[in-house]
């Protein structure tokens, strides 16, 4: 497991986010340090998408400052492409490209956009699948594979990018319960092989076991940060004891 | 020689009923006859060149008209609705005229028959098309967007391999229907001489008499053109959704 450095490689200062008149983040700080685990949770429509969108630049922030890996974000199509080079997603819907083949999903990016041949793209794209235990679908098509398969075809395909940093928006939220264990599975072997993640989801479970740093979100504000020993024992404001008691006692 | 023989008996069939038809015109069993459908499906050539040629300009117009309109830039998207408004209210017969016989007049440059066709169709067609475009690519998904944003494609690449892709599959049958219109405006162009279907047809009245007869096979040259044209785009529709559907 990688040490975590002195520099965080994530650095959002003061940064906010409207939607029209509404604030959808507020003056939102956050650190996080190369090989972090970082969990977010809370109420919907408190941020939480709203927060992570904003790191790879799905979300315009409207103050602060955001700086990953040493690159400001900012309209610079040079910044934004730095950014997405080194961050990489994972959301709710899966969001494959139905008309092409899984692996064809998996090398669409690297093919078009690292300039990676074609062979040497598969040749990764294999080593993804294997990875995410799915190798033998890499000739179908997104809607001939389980909810479960779709989901980790996903991941495999953003990790073919060679991110340094995933982001998980909700990963396992339109998954049958049955299949929401085979995608946090390979998720929690991501986080063991040292990859820098911050992960929305309302796993307790997986959150315990994985995450390094809880994020507790209500209202675009972050209300709670803390260990997830220190977070789940002694949460300290009222907002997130409420959310932890409802979320855990069901 | 099949459709020969299924006219003989469409005629042979109608001839009964009335003293009025005439069929010995487009008789093939007789030399005449036989010439003369000949002379007219002669047509047949220059109604699919033209409207296939006029088709493929006004996708491609269509599409590069439809990207701006799809764009945050408010002037781009006026630039957009202007056009597809403006060619969208001329009639094509107007166009036809106004392309033939005043475009050469404004640039000094002469321009064949067939181009004069080809330009006034695809141009007129490119509005639609332009519209047909805009609701394909806009009925695609914005988690497509976001996950070719996150796999770093560029604009063009996303457009290319991504979106453009999944909302061809959905406009197919809007572009059949299109394809079918444009073989039918196609006949208008007979106008400035073009020797098309409807062209042929028009000379061969002038020279045999024959109206009913003549435009009869006319309609029926016209209706089987378009129902292979639409049997071959239902095809192509279940060939590319074998691969759709998410
Ligand atoms: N594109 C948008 N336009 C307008 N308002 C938006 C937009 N996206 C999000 N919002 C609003 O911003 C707030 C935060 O949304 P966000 O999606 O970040 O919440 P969330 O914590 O992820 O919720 P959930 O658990 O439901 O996913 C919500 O009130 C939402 O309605
Ligand atoms: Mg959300």
């Amino acid at each position: 497991m990688i040490s975590t450095s002195a520099q965080p490689v994530i650095r959002m200062e003061g940064v906010s986010k409207f939607f029209g008149s509404f604030q959808a983040l507020k003056d939102v700080s956050l650190n996080v340090n190369s090989g972090d685990r970082v969990v977010v949770c809370g109420p919907s429509g408190s941020g939480k998408s709203t927060l992570i969108r904003c790191i790879n630049r799905l979300e315009k922030h409207e103050s602060g400052s955001i700086i990953v890996d040493g690159v400001t974000l900012s309209d610079s199509r040079e910044s934004l492409n730095a950014i997405r080079a080194k961050v990489g997603m994972v959301f709710q819907q899966f969001n494959l490209f139905p008309h092409l083949t899984v692996l064809e999903n998996l090398t669409l990016g690297p093919v078009r956009a690292r300039n990676t041949g074609k062979t040497e793209a598969a040749e990764l794209a294999m080593r993804y699948l294997e990875r995410v235990r799915i190798p033998e679908q890499a000739e179908k098509y997104p809607r001939q594979l389980s909810g479960g398969q779709q989901q980790r075809v996903a991941i495999a395909r953003s990790l073919c990018m060679e991110p340094q940093i995933m982001l998980f928006d909700e990963p396992t939220s339109a998954l049958d319960p049955e299949m929401i264990n085979e995608v946090l599975e390979v998720m929690a072997e991501l986080a063991a092989s040292g990859m820098t993640m911050i992960c929305v989801t309302h796993e307790m479970g997986f959150a315990r076991r994985v995450a390094d740093k809880m994020v507790f979100m209500d209202h675009g504000e972050i209300v709670e940060m803390s260990p997830p020993e220190k977070f789940f024992s002694t949460p300290e404001s009222q907002r997130c004891q409420d959310f932890l008691q409802k979320i855990l006692h069901h | 020689m099949k459709r020969p023989l299924i006219l003989l008996g469409f005629a042979s069939l109608l001839s009964g009923c009335s003293a009025q038809w005439g069929w010995y015109v487009v008789n093939p069993a007789s030399p005449t006859g036989m010439t003369n459908l000949q002379f007219l499906l002669s047509g047949l050539y220059y109604t699919v060149l033209l409207s296939l040629t006029a088709i493929s300009i006004s996708v491609v117009t269509g599409l590069l008209v439809a990207l701006p309109g799809l764009s945050d830039n408010r002037y781009l998207r006026s630039f957009n609705r202007v056009y597809v408004e403006l060619v969208r209210a001329v009639p094509i017969l107007v166009l036809i005229l106004w392309v033939y016989y005043g475009l050469p007049q404004l640039t000094s440059l002469t321009i064949s028959v067939f181009w004069a066709g080809v330009i006034a169709l695809a141009l007129s067609d490119s509005a639609f098309q332009a519209e047909i475009f805009r609701a394909g690519i806009q009925s695609i998904n914005k988690g497509q967007y976001e996950a070719a944003h996150s796999v770093s494609l560029s604009y063009p690449d996303t457009m290319r391999f991504v979106i453009l892709p999944q909302a061809i599959r959905r406009i197919l049958p809007a572009l059949g229907n299109q394809l079918v219109y444009m073989l039918k405006m196609s006949s208008l162009v007979s106008v400035i001489g073009m020797q098309e279907l409807t062209r042929k047809a028009n000379e061969l009245v002038v020279t045999e008499y024959r109206p009913l007869e003549v435009y009869t096979v006319l309609v029926l040259e016209y209706l089987a053109l378009i129902l292979i044209v639409s049997a071959a785009v239902r095809w192509l529709e279940r060939r590319m959704q074998t691969d759709e559907r998410n």
